[in-house]
């Protein structure tokens, strides 16, 4: 897996994103240049506002930006009409968000089944796929139960799981242990870290330190521009950066 | 266990003092058995070199806290609490740290001279220590993650887990606290902005720094 290291399986150039018109302009990104590689966990940090949400959309085919590129494993999402990203997203890309949007109506093997089956694969290899994926975040035992029969740490796995079946390997999280204790959200960022670690990219948006320090590198976002970078360069010298501030 | 921890900024006056004494409570040690097991419940992060340990073992002695408890099989003179050495160790669990003198912190003198000695680029100041905070915070999170691979329910590995977390939050507490200064200094900014301004035109001027005033607008439009 490591083989595919040189790739980016996400790559932003110089994105911007204006909201409304006029008077009313609002840049949520101004010129982000940003890539996540397999096996790599990416942190983006920023208080409310600085465009790290947008920035998660935009990389998620989401939403559009108003100029620049945007790659999901090579293939420019803005080059493609809307049913191919569409499909873009569906096949390539795992979405985490903080409040775990499940379906109440479905279990959890059926909520981590879904995404397969909208891409047309069969119903008894979706459910094998998704009880492998339940596994892999170690709830298979609860695959027949409902969201609302599990605590918020299950669902989110549950989630975790959804975003990561059928191979995908781009996976983008939104404060995904926001509405967690923090015993729980550690568990949650184990598994993302461990699902980084056998190849797949993530991207962690947070605003928590103590959650953004779980990835490799740490993006710092204010005003929807990157104001910084930490954990490329060697440990020790930003060690001895450190102590003389 | 020894893993290359980064130091500290400020390195906590631990009290070697009651921490051989409470390792005693457990069974009579020799010295440089005190400082292995010392340094395996608090991974390292607090070196203590072996002649601080006897030191502190002939002080101990000489104020009736420890007694030698004779040699073992290899010829190590090991050492074993008195009466008032008991008493001695009871007491400092009992008793919280005292949390009356706050301990210098360089970052926060250098803070505060940074906001006051004009010339002085807080922003990039800020944002420098924060990418370095971070750094160690990872470093810490990384220690922390293959602490956690290992099975051992061992005792001393939760407490070397401990140690780990006090160092996790104290570095996110620092993080926290400086977004929270650059907000406030952000907020000042506007505010000066503001005054300047206001009686020359309308406050809507630009003259604020750009990313704050984006910021204001953007939830006023809300």
């Amino acid at each position: 897996m490591s083989a595919d290291l040189g790739t980016a399986a996400l790559r932003l150039l110089d994105v911007h994103r204006v909201h409304g018109e006029g008077e009313a302009q609002v840049h949520a990104l101004r010129g982000v240049t940003f890539a996540a590689h397999p096996g790599e966990l990416v942190a983006v940090m920023g208080p409310s506002g600085s465009g790290k949400s947008t920035l998660l959309t935009i990389a998620g085919g989401l939403d559009e930006p108003s100029s620049g590129v945007v790659e999901v494993e090579g293939v420019d999402l803005t080059a493609l009409d809307r049913s191919e990203r569409a499909r873009m997203r569906r096949t390539s890309v795992g979405y985490v968000f903080q409040g775990f949007n499940l379906i109440p109506a479905l279990t959890a093997v059926e909520n981590v089944a879904l995404p397969r089956e909208l891409d047309g694969v069969r119903a008894s290899r979706a459910r094998r796929e998704a009880m492998q994926a339940l596994e892999e975040v170690g709830i298979a035992a609860l695959a027949d139960r409902f969201p609302d029969d599990m605590s918020g740490g299950q669902q989110q796995r549950v989630a975790i799981a959804r975003a990561v079946v059928g191979e995908r390997r781009l996976v983008l999280a939104d404060e995904p242990t926001g509405a967690l204790d923090s015993e729980t959200g550690e568990e949650i960022l184990r598994l993302l870290r461990a699902r980084c670690d056998a190849g797949a990219a993530g991207v962690l948006v947070t605003h928590e330190a103590r959650h953004a320090a779980w990835a490799d590198r740490v993006v710092f976002l204010r005003d929807g521009v990157v104001v910084d970078e930490s954990g490329s360069a060697p440990v020790e010298d930003l060690l001895g950066a450190g102590r003389l501030g | 266990m020894g893993a290359v921890l980064p130091a500290p900024r400020e390195e906590p006056t631990v009290s070697v003092k009651h921490a051989l004494l409470s390792l005693l409570e457990q069974e009579p040690m020799y010295g440089y058995q005190l400082r292995q097991e010392f340094e395996s419940r608090t991974g390292g992060t607090w070196p203590l070199n072996v002649g601080q340990v006897y030191t502190t073992l002939t002080r101990l002695e000489r104020d009736g806290l420890v007694e030698a408890a004779g040699e073992d099989e290899d010829g190590h003179e090991r050492w074993r609490l008195t009466e008032s050495g008991h008493e001695e160790v009871a007491t400092w669990f009992t008793t919280p740290v005292a949390r009356t003198q706050p301990p210098r912190d360089e970052l926060a003198i250098k803070l505060a001279l940074a906001v006051t000695v004009p010339g002085v680029d807080v922003g990039t100041l800020i944002q420098r220590q924060r990418s370095a905070s971070m750094t160690a915070l990872q470093d810490y999170t990384r220690l922390k993650r293959q602490a956690g691979a290992e099975t051992s329910p061992a005792r001393a590995d939760l407490a070397w887990g401990l140690v780990l977390d006090s160092l996790v939050f104290a570095a996110e507490a620092e993080i926290r606290w400086l977004d929270h200064c650059e907000t406030r200094l952000r907020r000042a900014a506007v505010q000066d902005a503001g005054t300047t301004t206001a009686a020359r035109s309308a406050p809507t001027s630009e003259m604020a720094p750009a990313s704050a005033s984006v910021d204001r607008r953007k939830g006023a439009r809300r």
